[in-house]
């Protein structure tokens, strides 16, 4: 029985970690650069993001291995390192967490599109989502977080290809943007038929990450608990980023969005993280709140 | 003046009723089709149910019929493609569907380019188009480059991740007046300011139009950042364009 599944049926609420991609930003990545090459070039920066996370409060981590399919890695030559590069991720994380944390094998979108829309077939999609449960798996992952998604077609083959080979529980979270008629994702899913149809292909947690600020998010939430029962998950950005003198500037304060967080586990979230923007202190303003 | 029941395709007719909300919108479409051959009425019906098939035979019958090659583009493909913008726009339809609207597009283009090319007709224009560097999405620049050389530009697709130096090459190579750069990433979008930077720098800041689009991207931002337009669909890339043309002529 996996302690993960357990905790969150006891109703424990669970804090996630915050964001990777500026965290690694603002320790060398540069811009355009290849995420996921960190978990080679730079292991003690990606242990020691980890660290300080599980520091700051959080009760798992997401493994660098956002763009770490095959899709995404050949577009940096890096095709024939999809296995050594995901293993590399969680053994980085799994080094980092204490026998009471976990640590959740990041698999983002591809990039590509499934036919007709695009040129990818589903098997071809599938394998490319099992090499990298895989590569999580043999470095040692206790769950799957199968993240920003847009299309149920792709995220389902992501959750097949995890369940179909693993026991380990399975995180799916969608990205939803508000237009004149509500929230929909890309591709016109919205969040109750998300919550319902990730529910029926199987996946343990079910959520949404990315994509628009808390406020927005707390709606998304709720919408999604109106069709579950499983535990939900999210991961908040720190607000709209802004460009302010060339900059990129997420605007949302770790106290700004703190205090919204008894909101969002009202509206039915159990574990609650960061997305784009959000750091270390963003985790441990959640976690001072939810102790509170 | 013209009403809804002037347009003789009767899908045209419930896709207004139903989709297109704001009053001059409605005006505008129904003067759109209603003045178009029943035909071409057919073909935009089928653009916007994003029905391929349909339009490549309709588009063909229609040229062999010696109807012209732009009367076909601008009253039954582009026409279609109007009302595809708005639904897409009011969350009705999201990318699988305007996908599939597109791919209708490229099938009917397919018959009306070689006409275009061997007739012989300058182009209205040139455009160098790109997603910026850092950058893989482009969706929305494909749609405008369709648009585009559906209106008569020559289009140079830069493809995506295009850095200021490929722009810059570019311009040189084609001596293109004007340069579209899409970017769907926030985290990318600042490289449309660095490209314009990179003109200044070049000294050819003077010899383009700068226009820029994309999810993320505001009007605020696109002023901020220097660029002379900002458009939020395939259809203002192309008046964008078409107005860069005639304030260059005048």
């Amino acid at each position: 029985m996996n302690t993960l599944l357990n905790r969150l049926e006891q109703g424990d609420i669970l804090i996630s970690d915050g964001a990777t991609g500026t965290y690694l930003q603002n320790h060398g990545l540069e811009a355009g650069g290849c995420p996921e090459l960190f978990n080679s070039t730079h292991p003690e920066t990606v242990h020691a993001m980890a660290e300080g996370y599980f520091q700051a409060g959080s009760d798992m981590v997401e493994t660098n291995s956002f763009g770490g399919s095959r899709y995404m890695l050949q577009k940096y030559n890096l095709a024939d390192r999809v296995e050594e590069l995901n293993r590399l991720s969680a053994e980085h994380a799994r080094k980092a967490a204490s026998s009471d944390q976990f640590v959740l094998g990041s698999i983002g979108p591809t990039g590509e599109f499934l036919e007709p829309n695009g040129t990818a077939t589903p098997d071809a999609m599938y394998e490319i989502f099992l090499e990298q449960v895989r590569g999580l798996t043999s470095g040692g992952v206790d769950g799957f977080c199968i993240e920003t998604m847009s299309d149920i077609d792709e995220i389902s083959l992501a959750v097949r290809a995890a369940k179909d080979h693993t026991d380990l529980p399975v995180i799916t979270t969608m990205t939803f943007d508000k237009g004149p008629r509500g929230f929909f994702t890309m591709m016109g899913v919205t969040p109750e038929f998300a919550a319902e149809k990730l529910t029926e292909l199987g996946a343990d947690i079910v959520g949404s990450n990315c994509g628009l600020a808390i406020e927005a998010m707390i709606e998304i939430i709720r919408a999604m608990r109106s069709a579950t029962d499983r535990p939900i998950l999210t991961h908040i950005n720190a607000g709209i980023p802004t460009l302010i003198k060339g900059d990129i500037v997420y605007p949302d304060t770790p106290a700004l969005m703190a205090e919204r967080i008894p909101e969002m586990v009202q509206a039915g979230a159990n574990i609650v993280g960061g997305c784009c923007g959000t750091n270390a202190e963003h985790i441990r303003a959640f976690a001072r709140q939810l102790k509170s | 003046m013209v009403e809804l029941t002037d347009i003789q395709n009767t899908s045209l007719r419930q896709e207004i009723t139903e989709y297109v909300e704001k009053v001059n919108e409605r005006q505008h479409l129904i003067q759109l089709y209603s003045k178009a051959r029943p035909d071409l009425q057919d073909i935009a019906a089928a653009i916007v149910a994003g029905d391929h098939e349909t339009v490549d035979r309709l588009t063909e019958k229609a040229l062999q019929e010696e109807i012209q090659a732009l009367e076909v583009m601008d009253d039954g493909l582009i026409a279609g493609m109007a009302l595809v913008g708005i639904k897409f726009r009011e969350n009705f339809i999201f990318v699988p569907e305007v996908l599939a609207c597109a791919r209708a597009m490229k099938a009917g283009m397919k018959h009306i380019e070689p006409i275009l090319s061997a007739s012989g007709i300058k182009p209205v224009g040139k455009v160098i188009m790109g997603t910026v560097k850092g950058d893989l999405h482009d969706i929305g620049k494909n749609l405008c480059i369709m648009m585009l050389r559906g209106a008569g530009f020559e289009v140079i697709d830069l493809g995506v991740d295009t850095s200021s130096d490929d722009f810059i090459d570019a311009v040189e190579e084609y001596e293109a007046p004007i340069v579209g750069m899409s970017a769907l990433l926030t985290t990318t979008m600042p490289n449309m300011g660095k490209t314009i930077e990179a003109f200044i720098d070049a000294d050819l800041r003077d010899d383009v139009k700068f226009m820029v689009g994309g999810a993320p991207v505001t009007p605020a931002f696109a002023d901020d950042m220097g660029a002379d337009a900002y458009g939020d669909s395939a259809v203002e890339c192309v008046d964008i364009a078409k107005r860069f043309v005639a304030t260059a002529d005048s």
